[in-house]
């Protein structure tokens, strides 16, 4: 069975189920306009952006749902929601 | 005329694949089961078609309308149309949201002929009022027009 | 007037027309659409109710109890986890003797977690005193509703009622339903006489202390009051058979039973996709019947036998599993039969939303005629290694 007895599940195994395929707009990061201050990562819900040696933010488009909070609350304008071509 | 629509839904969480089915039928309608062979399809995301034979169960003669910007590239069975529609900009230009139930409904009643779009224009003005009426007929107008005039 | 709208919108509907003058209910999928509709007709003043908001399904029904002991109509819904959680107040409620309608719309009980339908939750609940009503379609499920208060609320019986529809499958669908005005609902079902009530005037308590030399006679009474309901719900049904046309009258309904070989034992919205079976099943020659149990508590034995009495074999399907032994249906249907020599196989089939289609009834039938029986059906094949 796909599940152990007790229908148990070793943790992670949310990584397999990439959740960013239903996505309408995509998160567009302009490193120039960026501060590094690190706002876009706390704020977004899915975790899902990270950071390179610069300090330049890094998402993770596997997992981005779209939801644009992280160019809502960039305080640099440098996020920008662009519709993704299905 | 009967009716009958329902949904079957997978994991609760905004976004998540979910699946809804509608019969009509001269007769009342007991059958409680899900479509396995359905004449139409509607695949309001398009990215879906990777991951879900979305045309199983399909037969010749039937019609599939796929939301879709760039068109898609899995095989379609034998003798199954498919109209290829970008609800989603559509819902945007008209609705200013990426909602496209109501686009997809019109171009739905234009390839099928089975709803006429007065009655689809009657049953969004029974869902929505004002404004939120009048976008949501525009969107499925539009759509509408955009499968005529595409067949 | 013929509307199409959401099996839950209907009962909302239907809810409202009743009259209840106390609602207290906890959202729980499925049933959500329901309470949030009626709270929606209190928010707008649309019915003259008081819908009290809870922090969970145990306070719910707490409320509700408290409001039916003071005298009003009463109603709440839930389904599965919720229920459950309701375990020690349905009781109460019962051995309260308070009329209280509640809407169950069906779904499996974890772990695992299960949003979808079986009928495990109000099948888990069959001795608590509750009587039990089970819709095929969302026109039965919206009118069982007015039947629920006249046969809780008869000064002979006073015991709760659930009405259960099917999650998702009747709660989430679209179909036609003749919906009732305020005016026919009225003549239907008057307004709720208390037996007694909590009143400062006259005082009484409820629900008292019982001796090891009483508490038998107490549940004696309740058990015989259900029992009463198997009289007064046909008399009901009959009732709004003449105002309405639609006819509840029957404990059980048999469909295409004349003649049957093979009876089919469902209750809920799987008796739709049976009919359709056993009609194509005719087609090609075999003697299929089915026989619907519309009210699970009281459970009608009298009338199971009648109906079976002719069969050579009785397969039931059931949407639940008393764990260690049987379904439930299954076990009542054999008892029903006891000292017949007709077999009465048990097929487990549909939990936890495990969809269910003609070919299964088909399928159903021919193991039931190999004689192959008490068993789940379409289990997967690893399980059985």
């Amino acid at each position: 069975m796909a599940l152990g007895t007790g229908c148990t599940a070793r943790p992670g195994n949310s990584r397999n189920n990439k959740t960013g395929s239903w996505r309408v707009f995509r998160p567009a990061f302009i490193n120039e306009r960026c501060t590094s201050c690190g706002m876009c990562r706390i704020v977004c819900p899915e975790g899902c952006i990270g950071e390179n040696e610069e300090g330049l933010p890094v998402p993770d488009y596997d997992y981005c749902k779209g939801c644009g909070l992280c160019a809502e609350e960039c305080p640099s304008e440098a996020i920008e929601m662009k519709k993704e071509e299905k | 005329m009967h009716a009958q629509a329902f949904p079957a839904f997978g994991v609760e969480r905004r976004g998540a694949p979910v699946q809804a089915f509608v019969r009509f039928d001269n007769k009342k309608i007991r059958l409680r089961s899900q479509i396995y062979e359905p004449d139409y399809i509607i695949v309001q995301d398009s990215t879906l078609i990777k991951d879900v034979n979305v045309f199983y169960g399909m037969k010749e003669g039937g019609i599939a309308i796929v939301n879709t910007e760039k068109g898609i590239e899995s095989p379609v069975p034998k003798g199954v149309k498919v109209i290829m529609i970008d609800a989603t900009s559509i819902a945007l230009q008209k609705i200013g949201l990426p909602i496209t139930n109501t686009a997809l409904m019109g171009a739905f009643a234009a390839a099928s002929g089975e709803i006429g779009f007065t009655a689809l224009e009657d049953a969004v003005k029974r869902r929505f009022r004002g404004d939120l009426a009048t976008k949501n007929i525009a969107a499925a107008k539009a759509a509408y027009d955009f499968v005529k005039g595409a067949a | 007037m013929l509307e199409i709208t959401e099996g839950s919108l209907a009962v909302a509907d239907a809810v409202g027309k009743c009259r209840p003058q106390v609602i207290a209910a906890y959202p729980i999928t499925p049933q959500t659409h329901i309470v949030e509709a009626l709270a929606d007709m209190v928010a707008n003043c649309t019915i003259d109710a008081e819908y009290i908001t809870v922090e969970s399904e145990f306070s719910a029904l707490s409320a509700c109890l408290g409001a039916s002991a003071a005298g009003s109509r009463v109603y709440s819904a839930t389904t599965s986890q919720g229920l459950a959680l309701m375990f020690e107040v349905c009781f109460n409620c019962a051995g309260m003797r308070l009329p209280v309608v509640m809407t169950i719309a069906n779904r499996a009980l974890g772990a695992p977690l299960s949003i979808w339908n079986d009928q495990q939750d109000s099948i888990s609940l069959r001795d608590s005193g509750w009587l039990q009503f089970y819709a095929e379609d969302n026109q039965e499920a919206t009118d069982l509703h007015y039947l629920a208060y006249r046969v809780s609320e008869d000064h002979n019986i006073l015991l709760p009622s659930f009405v259960c529809f099917d999650g998702f499958i009747l709660s989430h669908t679209y179909e036609p339903v003749d919906i009732l005005t305020q005016e026919e609902a009225d003549r239907y079902l008057p307004r709720f006489t208390p037996f007694q009530r909590l009143d400062a005037e006259d005082p009484i308590s409820f629900g008292l202390f019982a001796a090891p030399d009483y508490y038998m006679e107490f549940r004696y009474e309740i058990d015989q009051a259900a029992k009463k309901a198997l009289s007064v719900f046909p008399k009901a049904g009959r009732e709004f058979a003449e105002l309405f046309g639609r006819d509840y009258s029957g404990l059980v309904e048999s469909y295409r039973m004349e003649d049957a070989d093979c009876a089919l034992v469902a209750m809920g919205s799987l008796c739709g996709t049976v009919k359709d079976a056993i009609d194509e099943l005719r087609d090609a020659g075999n003697k299929v019947g089915l026989l619907k149990i519309r009210t699970f508590r009281p459970f009608p034995a009298d009338e199971v036998k009648k109906a079976l009495s002719g069969v050579s074999r009785v397969a039931v399907l059931d949407k639940n599993i008393s764990l260690g032994s049987k379904g439930a249906v299954a076990l009542e249907v054999r008892d029903a039969l006891y000292g017949s020599q007709i077999p009465v196989h048990d097929y487990i089939i549909g939990l936890g939303g495990r969809d269910v289609r003609k070919k299964d009834i088909a399928r159903v039938v021919s193991l039931a005629g190999e004689g192959k029986g008490d068993l789940y059906y379409g289990l997967r094949e690893e399980v059985l290694k």
